[in-house]
C-alpha cells in the first residue's frame, strides 16, 4: 500500500501538526502517518486535537497510522479510549503497519 | 467521616425522585470526561512533577487558610474560626510533612530480601462528597493527596457548603495547574442534585468514591457498586481512669471536646471517670470553665439537644458554643463556659446525651470499678460509634492494652485529645487524615487514617526467589570395615540393641557387644525381621523405659533401624501420635505438624546398617506397617535421623543373594529418584550420581561373588551415599506405588521397586501431561538429569533421548542380571486380583509424600496406568520399543 501522507510529529508542539494533519486529510490517499518518535508526552489539549483528528478521519475514510508512539503516550491514549481510533507501527516492524494494527488496537466498542 | 453528617446529610444523599435532564447528562459526562482525561495524561508524570505541584499547593492553602476558614464560618454557621484555621493548616502542612518524602509514582516501595517491588498505579477518577462541618479543610487535604496519586477529583459538596468548598477546589486547582498539573484534574459540581451525586457514583469511568460524610452517604457508596472509602459515625468514649495525670487529661479533653465546636466526630462524647477521683475531676473541669450541669439542667439538655424520635443530636445544636446552646436550653452559665457536662447515669436510648453529640457537650459517668468503667465504655462504644475512635488518660499500661482489646475503633488514642489526636501527626505518629476508617464495624473498609495509599492501586511486583535448600545427614558417619569399632567411643550407662533373631544367631550382635564398654548396662532387644508394627514399638518403648536406656543401638535393616527411630521417638516423647505426624504436607518446612521438641528422656541413636539399601542409617524416614490396613505409614523428620552412622560392610558378607538384590535395587532407585526429584540441588546431584556409579558397578558383583569385599564394600557404602542424597531430595512416585503395592501383597520394598522402576523411568523422561509446580527447579530438567547419569555411567549415546534409553536399558539390564521378576503376574497374582486392588493403591500411592518430590505431577489415571505396566511388565527389547511409542 502506498503513503500518502506522513507527518512528523513536533514532540514539544503536538497540536499544529496535529492541525495541519486535519488540514491534509483530503490529500492523504486512504492513509496518513504521523511519527510520534519525539513525542515524550501528552497533555489534555493534545488529546482533544487527536479525537478531532479521528473523528474526521472517519468521515473521510483515512486510516491513521500512530508510528513510534511511545508506551506511556500509548497507555494515555488506552485510557482516554482513543487507541482503538488509530492504528500504530513501529519502526522495528517498518512495512508492517497493516499486520500492526490488529496487534495493538484495542478491541473495538462496536 | 470526620464529622458527623447524619443530622444534616438528607439535602445531600436522599433517594432520586426525578430522573435528570439531558442537559443535566450532558454537564455531568462533561466533568467525568473532563476528569478522566486529565488522569490519563497524569500517568505520565514523575515523582518530580506532582512533588513540585504538591508542594505549591501545600503554599497556596496554607496562605488562604484563614481566608477560607471564614468562609467556612460565615457560610455554614458552625465552628470556630480561629479553629478552622488550624484545620486548614493542618490539613495542608501536616499533611504535606507525611507525603512530602513518599515516593507515590514509579516503584514506591522495594523489599530486597524478599524480592519484592511495590508500584503504584492511579486509581483515575474519584468522587468525592464533602461535610459540612469541616468543608475546607477536608478539600485541601484530598485535593493534595490526589495529586500526590497522580488522581483527578470531582468534588460534590454539602449544599450548605458549596460556596466555601468550591472556593478551596478553585485555589487548589488554579496553584496546581499553574504548577504543571492537567487540565480538568479537579472539578467541583456547581449548584447540585441529589440525582446528580447519584449518577456519578454509578458513573463507568468514577474509579472511586470518597465518601466523607454521614451513615446514609456511605451507604450510597458502598451500594454503588463502585469501590469506595466510605467513613462512618462516631461515639467517641474516654475513660478517665484513676492513675491518670488529672489535671493534665482535663486540659486535653477540653481542648478537644471544644475544638471548633465539637464538630470533629472523633471528640469525646462520654467520659467514664473512676469513683476515686469522680469528685475532683468535675470540681477540676469546673475550676477550667466548664459548668457541671445539675438534674434538671441534663434532663432540660437531654430534651433540647437530642430529637426524642431519631434519638440524635438536634442539627442546630451541632458546632455551637457552649453558651449558646445554654442559652437556648434555658440554662444560666458564666459567660466564659467553655463546656457544658452532663452526669449520666446508663448508656441506651433511655439516656439520650450518650449518644455522639457535636458540640461542646459532655456526658459524664462515675465507674465504681474499673471493670464497669471499661464495661460502660463498651456500651458508649456500641451505641453508635463501633469502628471510630476510643480514648483513654491512664499511665496503667494493663488498663490501657485491656481498653485496647475490648473497644473496637480504628483509634484508640491514649493520654492525648480525641479530636486533634485522631487527626494523626499533632499528638502522635498517627497517619495525618481528615477521613477516618471505622472498618467493617463502621461500614467501611478500612481502619486506616485515609491518606495517599488509600488513593493508589499498588501493584506488587514478585521477582522469582531462589528457594533456601538443605543438606542435612548425621553429625558422625564412619564407613569401612570395623568402623563398628567407633561404637565405644559414646559414653553410655545404659544402652539397648535392638536387632532381629536371625543377627543375634549369626553372632552379629555379638561383634557389637564387643565394642561396648563393660560399665555400660547393656541389654538386647529382639524384634521381629520384619516393617515394624505398632506393636513391636510399643514393646521397644517399655523396653527402653525399663532400662532407662540412653543410648539405642539398631542393628539391622531398613525395618529394626526405622523401628529403632520411631521408639526413640515415643521414647522421648511419649505425647507423640504416630497418626498426625504422618499427616501429608508438601513442603517438608511448612508443613502443619510439627515434630514434638519437648522429651522426658534423651537417648543417643546408633544405627549400625545390615544391609546395602535402604540407607536408613543416615535418613529421617521411618515407614511404620499397618498390617491390618495393608498400608504403610511414612514419617518424615530430620528429628528421626539417628545420631550416628556405622557402616560397617563386615555386617553384610553374609547376606543372602536375594536380599543384596532387593537392598540394592532399593540403592539404585534412591539414586535415580533423588537425582531427578524436584528438591535435587547439587549437593544431593553429587551424592546421587556417586551412589549410582557405585551400584551400577558393584551390585552385579556383590550379588553374583558375595564373599567379594571390596564389592560389598562399596555398596555398602553407596547404599549410605544414595540415602543422603534422598534424604534432602527425597524420592518419587516410584517409592509412592512401591509403597502402596509392597504393603497390599506383602512384596518386600526393593523387589516392589523394581518392579515399577524402567516404567517410572520412561514416564519421567516424558513431557509431562502436568508440569510439577516447584520452586527448587527451573524447566523440566527430569529427561536431562537421566542423560547425565547416562553420561556418569558411560553407556554412550548422542542426544538426551539416547542417553535415557540407554539408561532405561541398562537399568533392565541390571534388573535382569539380579534375577529379578519383569513383572507383577510372575509373582503369581492373579489380574483380577490385581484389578480388585488397584483403586486402593492409586488412592495410597497419591498420598504418599514421595510423590510429592517427584518431577512429573502423577495423575491418578497415570498411576493406575504405571501398576499396570508393571503388572504386565515388559521385557528389555520390549520396555525400549514402548519408551519410542511414548516419547515419539
Amino acid at each position: 500500500m502506498a503513503i500518502a501522507l506522513w507527518l512528523n510529529v513536533d514532540g514539544k508542539g503536538v497540536i499544529p501538526t496535529l492541525q495541519e494533519a486535519v488540514e491534509r486529510l483530503d490529500g492523504a490517499e486512504g492513509e496518513l502517518v504521523l511519527d510520534f518518535v519525539t513525542v515524550c508526552r501528552i497533555d489534555s489539549m493534545a488529546l482533544r486535537a487527536m479525537e478531532g483528528l479521528a473523528t474526521i478521519a472517519d468521515q473521510k475514510a483515512v486510516k491513521v497510522v500512530l508510528r513510534d508512539v511511545n508506551v506511556d503516550v500509548y497507555k494515555v491514549l488506552k485510557l482516554v479510549k482513543l487507541a482503538r481510533r488509530f492504528s500504530f507501527s513501529n519502526s522495528n516492524h517498518d512495512r508492517r503497519t497493516t499486520k500492526l494494527e490488529g496487534r495493538h488496537a484495542e478491541p473495538s466498542a462496536k | 467521616m470526620i464529622v458527623s453528617e447524619a443530622a444534616r446529610e438528607p439535602a445531600q444523599i436522599a433517594p432520586s425522585a426525578e430522573p435528570l435532564s439531558e442537559e443535566r447528562i450532558a454537564y455531568l459526562e462533561g466533568l467525568v470526561t473532563q476528569a478522566r482525561v486529565a488522569s490519563a495524561v497524569f500517568t505520565q508524570f514523575t515523582q518530580e512533577d506532582v512533588d513540585r505541584i504538591v508542594k505549591a499547593m501545600v503554599l497556596a492553602g496554607l496562605k488562604q487558610a484563614q481566608h477560607l476558614a471564614e468562609l467556612a464560618v460565615e457560610e455554614t454557621k458552625l465552628g470556630v474560626m480561629e479553629d478552622k484555621v488550624i484545620k486548614n493548616m493542618v490539613a495542608t502542612e501536616f499533611a504535606y510533612d507525611y507525603v512530602k518524602d513518599k515516593r507515590t509514582v514509579g516503584v514506591i516501595r522495594e523489599f530486597p530480601e524478599r524480592n519484592l517491588m511495590e508500584v503504584a498505579e492511579p486509581i483515575g477518577v474519584i468522587f468525592s462528597l464533602l461535610p459540612i462541618t469541616n468543608p475546607t479543610s477536608t478539600v485541601l487535604f484530598k485535593c493534595i493527596i490526589a495529586i500526590k496519586t497522580r488522581n483527578a477529583v470531582i468534588f460534590s459538596p454539602h449544599p450548605n457548603a458549596w460556596r466555601c468548598c468550591s472556593e478551596a477546589v478553585r485555589i487548589m486547582y488554579e496553584t496546581a495547574v499553574k504548577h504543571g498539573a492537567p487540565e480538568g484534574v479537579f472539578a467541583c459540581l456547581q449548584t447540585h442534585t441529589l440525582q446528580d451525586n447519584a449518577f456519578l457514583m454509578r458513573h463507568k469511568d468514577v474509579s472511586l468514591i470518597d465518601a466523607t460524610g454521614g451513615p446514609n452517604a456511605v451507604k450510597a457508596a458502598y451500594s454503588s457498586g463502585k469501590p469506595a472509602l466510605g467513613v462512618g459515625p462516631g461515639n467517641t468514649p474516654v475513660y478517665l481512669e484513676k492513675t491518670a495525670d488529672l489535671d493534665a487529661s482535663i486540659v486535653d479533653i477540653i481542648i478537644s471536646k471544644t475544638f471548633d465546636n465539637g464538630t470533629i466526630c472523633a471528640s469525646e462524647q462520654t467520659v467514664v471517670i473512676d469513683d476515686e477521683i469522680y469528685e475532683l475531676a468535675l470540681e477540676k473541669f469546673s475550676e477550667l470553665g466548664a459548668h457541671i450541669c445539675n438534674e434538671k439542667e441534663t434532663r432540660l439538655l437531654e430534651q433540647t439537644v437530642i430529637d426524642p424520635q431519631t434519638g440524635f443530636m438536634q442539627p442546630m445544636a451541632v458546632g455551637q458554643k457552649a453558651t449558646d446552646i445554654a442559652r437556648f436550653v434555658g440554662i444560666p452559665v458564666e459567660p466564659n463556659t467553655k463546656l457544658l457536662i452532663a452526669p449520666i447515669l446508663g448508656v441506651g436510648r433511655e439516656h439520650p446525651l450518650s449518644v455522639e453529640k457535636l458540640f461542646p457537650v459532655l456526658s459524664v459517668y462515675r465507674g465504681k470499678s474499673a471493670d464497669e468503667a471499661l464495661k460502660v465504655c463498651v456500651d458508649v462504644n456500641h451505641a453508635g460509634g463501633l469502628g471510630h475512635t476510643a480514648v483513654i488518660f491512664s499511665r496503667n499500661d494493663a488498663i490501657i492494652r485491656k481498653f485496647s482489646e475490648v473497644i473496637n475503633a480504628g483509634r484508640i488514642i491514649v493520654n492525648s485529645p480525641g479530636s486533634i489526636g485522631a487527626l494523626g501527626a499533632v499528638y502522635n505518629d498517627l497517619v495525618p487524615t481528615f477521613s477516618f476508617g471505622c472498618g467493617t464495624a463502621g461500614g467501611n473498609s478500612t481502619t486506616d487514617n485515609v491518606n495517599i495509599f488509600h488513593y493508589l492501586n499498588i501493584k506488587r511486583l514478585a521477582r522469582r526467589t531462589q528457594a533456601h535448600m538443605w543438606f542435612r545427614v548425621p553429625n558422625q558417619i564412619y564407613f569401612n570395615m570395623n568402623a563398628v569399632e567407633n561404637v565405644r567411643q559414646f559414653p553410655s550407662a545404659s544402652t539397648v540393641i535392638v536387632s532381629t533373631p536371625v543377627l543375634e544367631q549369626i553372632g552379629h550382635v555379638d561383634i557389637v557387644r564387643r565394642h561396648i564398654s563393660p560399665e555400660t548396662r547393656l541389654h538386647v532387644l529382639i524384634i521381629p525381621d520384619a516393617e515394624p508394627e505398632i506393636e513391636v514399638v510399643t514393646q521397644g518403648v517399655d523396653a527402653l523405659n525399663f532400662y532407662k536406656a540412653d543410648q539405642i543401638i539398631a542393628l539391622g535393616g531398613g525395618s529394626v533401624i526405622d523401628a529403632a527411630k520411631i521408639m526413640k521417638l515415643k521414647y522421648e516423647s511419649p505425647q507423640a501420635d504416630l497418626e498426625e505426624l504422618a499427616a501429608p504436607f508438601l513442603d517438608l518446612r511448612k508443613r502443619v505438624i510439627e515434630f514434638p521438641t519437648e522429651k522426658i528422656h534423651a537417648a543417643r541413636l546408633i544405627a549400625i546398617s545390615t544391609t546395602s539399601g535402604t540407607g536408613s542409617e543416615v535418613t529421617p524416614f521411618a515407614v511404620l506397617t499397618d498390617k491390618k490396613r495393608g498400608r504403610k505409614t511414612t514419617l518424615a523428620d530430620y528429628s528421626l535421623s539417628p545420631d550416628v552412622a556405622i557402616v560397617d560392610p563386615q555386617f553384610v558378607m553374609s547376606m543372602p543373594k536375594t536380599l543384596t538384590a532387593d537392598t540394592g535395587i532399593d540403592c539404585v532407585t534412591h539414586a535415580l529418584e533423588a537425582g531427578v526429584s524436584n528438591y535435587a540441588s547439587p549437593y544431593t546431584d553429587s551424592n546421587a550420581m556417586q551412589a549410582l556409579r557405585l551400584a551400577f558397578n558393584y551390585l552385579p558383583i556383590a550379588y553374583e561373588h558375595p564373599g567379594d569385599e571390596e564389592a560389598r564394600c562399596m555398596m555398602h557404602n553407596a547404599a549410605c551415599i544414595a540415602a543422603m542424597a534422598f534424604s534432602n531430595a527425597s524420592v518419587g512416585v516410584n517409592h509412592a506405588l512401591a509403597h502402596a503395592f509392597g504393603a497390599r501383597f506383602g512384596v518386600a520394598h526393593g523387589r516392589a521397586n523394581a518392579l515399577m522402576l524402567p516404567h517410572v523411568m520412561a514416564y519421567n523422561a516424558e513431557v509431562p501431561a502436568k508440569f510439577m509446580p516447584s520452586p527448587y527447579t527451573h524447566g523440566y530438567v527430569a529427561n536431562k538429569k537421566y542423560a547425565t547419569m547416562a553420561d556418569v555411567l558411560g553407556l554412550g549415546g548422542h542426544t538426551v533421548q539416547e542417553k535415557v534409553e540407554n539408561l532405561i536399558v541398562a537399568t533392565e539390564q541390571l534388573l535382569d542380571r539380579l534375577d529379578f521378576p519383569r513383572s507383577i503376574a510372575e509373582l503369581g497374582i492373579s489380574k483380577e486380583e490385581f484389578a480388585q486392588a488397584v483403586p486402593e493403591m492409586v488412592r495410597s500411592a497419591f498420598e504418599d509424600p514421595s510423590g510429592r518430590s517427584n518431577p512429573r505431577m502423577p495423575l491418578m489415571t497415570e498411576l493406575v496406568e504405571l501398576f499396570w505396566k508393571a503388572y504386565e511388565g515388559r521385557s528389555l527389547t520390549t520396555a525400549t520399543s514402548v519408551f519410542h511409542t511414548q516419547t515419539a
